[in-house]
């Protein structure tokens, strides 16, 4: 009997007819998006339970579409050329008097500086407290949670993004999830509010250095429903200007000025 | 004459020792043992730090504890998971209400955005943990989000946060039970630009008994 693959001429006629295919969750390669203005430098969808990472030059912007409105957008920030250098959580927090990301507000390093500056937030429910599922949150909850399993933790996908920078596991940081909000109570209760919300919901956030981006896409650790339940996420990131010297998120607060004048006198090269 | 901080510790003390003001300390404690910090002049921020023995890529996850209790303060039964969702230590007693693992470490480099470029030659907690660190060959690329003993980092209604008066008192403790073998890296909080040592930075006792 013969098959459509029985020799390698076949078989690589077989494997070139599949270029071309579309399905939602992929990249755009040459990227471009027909809802951005300017240079587009990537699109991509990625998975429900899926993960990317990319290398995002100082100015560009970078979007995030919750496109079926239960996407979690866990995201690690490493600067690019020293990835010793990585976000802190609580330097976030703690700088900015705030327990809460929206418009306006910044992404610290552990070195005194910014890396991201969040230039739109039209979702207001994010997450800087809880951090991401692991492989024994999701087989509590969902019988598995291996990477090669149908119920990914966003952890161990994680793992896989930063070993393809030589990071390792102790490069994993606290993370914050986006479009998956918490609340605090008063007496430390948290409450979370992992949706599913409006479908579209977008954040922008702007790079203040060059740094590598990590997403994981996998379910909110603290998600209370019995199903893995998590859509595609949207990434589109567009070249940008360097924040100018009067830009009014750069000027918003004493704190944040310094932490812009700290990058900036890192790049004074 | 009795000695009340050491009162109730099950076992042999195993390792006594005062930490001065601002000084790092690094420690083993075996499963089972249990250490107990002293705030031996009240309201020292003890910043505090573990990794396993066995692997020290595993090591304290604030956020890994946070959402398993699904509470931002560590009160007396809380369980310190590590980046591997396992249990390090467990808060076995404590007669403070709670204890903060939101608000990180003080640095040199946080303190000029804090306070000001005019701090940046304080002495800080992430100096004392990689120095601490350092003598067991991790570096900067170990250091995670860490626990605040006796330190108070409240949230308003309104979203903000931030360190305030501590609500510690000279003589208050907080108990450890290992869970697993693990090294404690702690800075005694040298800051002195916010209220998280009441201004003037103290030593604290560690008692390790089992």
């Amino acid at each position: 009997m013969t098959s459509a693959t029985d020799n390698v001429h076949a078989a690589r006629d077989h494997a070139r007819i599949m270029a071309g295919t579309k399905v939602e969750a992929m990249p755009i390669v040459p990227a471009s998006a027909s809802d951005v203005d300017g240079d587009v430098l990537w699109e991509e969808t990625v998975e429900a339970g899926g993960y990317t990472s990319r290398r995002l030059g100082r100015g560009s912007r970078l979007r995030l579409v919750d496109l079926h409105g239960d996407s979690c957008a866990s995201m690690l920030i490493f600067n690019a050329e020293c990835p010793t250098e990585r976000l802190n959580v609580a330097d976030t927090l703690k700088v900015q008097w705030t327990a809460y990301l929206g418009t306006g507000k910044l992404l610290l390093s552990d070195m005194g500086r910014v890396m991201m500056s969040i230039l739109e937030d039209e979702a207001g429910t994010h997450d800087a407290f809880c951090g991401a599922s692991n492989e024994s949150s999701n087989a509590r909850l969902y019988g598995d949670g291996k990477n090669y399993g149908s119920h990914s933790n966003a952890r161990d996908r994680f793992k896989l993004a930063v070993s393809k920078y030589g990071l390792g596991r102790k490069d994993i940081h606290p993370c914050i999830n986006w479009f998956k909000g918490v609340e605090i109570a008063e007496n430390g209760s948290i409450e979370p509010n992992t949706g599913p919300f409006q479908a579209g919901r977008s954040v922008v956030l702007r790079a203040e250095m060059d740094l590598i981006v990590i997403f994981a896409n996998c379910p909110h650790v603290l998600d209370s429903r019995a199903d893995y339940s998590v859509t595609p996420l949207r990434l589109t990131a567009w070249r940008g200007d360097v924040t100018p010297d009067d830009d009014p998120i750069r000027n918003a607060t004493p704190e944040g000025l310094r932490a812009y004048l700290n990058t900036e006198d890192y790049f004074r090269r | 004459m009795s000695d009340k901080q050491i009162a109730g510790l099950a076992g042999r003390i195993i390792h006594d020792e005062i930490v001065p003001a601002r000084a790092p300390w690094i420690h083993e404690v075996k499963a089972g043992q249990t250490l107990r910090i002293v705030d031996l002049e009240g309201n020292q921020a003890v910043d505090f730090l573990m990794y396993a023995v066995q692997d020290d890529t595993e090591r304290y996850s604030a956020q890994d504890t946070l959402a398993a209790q699904r509470n931002i303060f560590l009160r007396k039964g809380a369980v310190l998971l590590s980046n591997e969702a396992r249990p390090m230590m467990t808060i076995t007693d404590t007669n403070v209400d709670y204890h903060d693992t939101i608000g990180g470490a003080c640095s040199c480099e946080s303190n000029t955005l804090r306070y000001g470029h005019h701090t940046k030659s304080h002495h800080s907690c992430v100096d004392n943990f990689l120095d601490a660190n350092a003598s067991a060959g991790r570096n900067k690329r170990d250091m995670v989000s860490n626990i605040n003993f006796f330190m108070n980092v409240p949230v308003e209604a309104d979203g903000t946060l931030g360190i305030v008066d501590g609500i510690s008192a000279p003589g208050l403790m907080v108990d450890l039970r290992a869970e697993m073998d693990v090294v404690v890296v702690v800075s005694n909080c040298p800051q002195i630009n916010n209220p998280c040592n009441g201004f003037n930075p103290t030593p604290v006792r560690m008692v390790v008994a089992g």
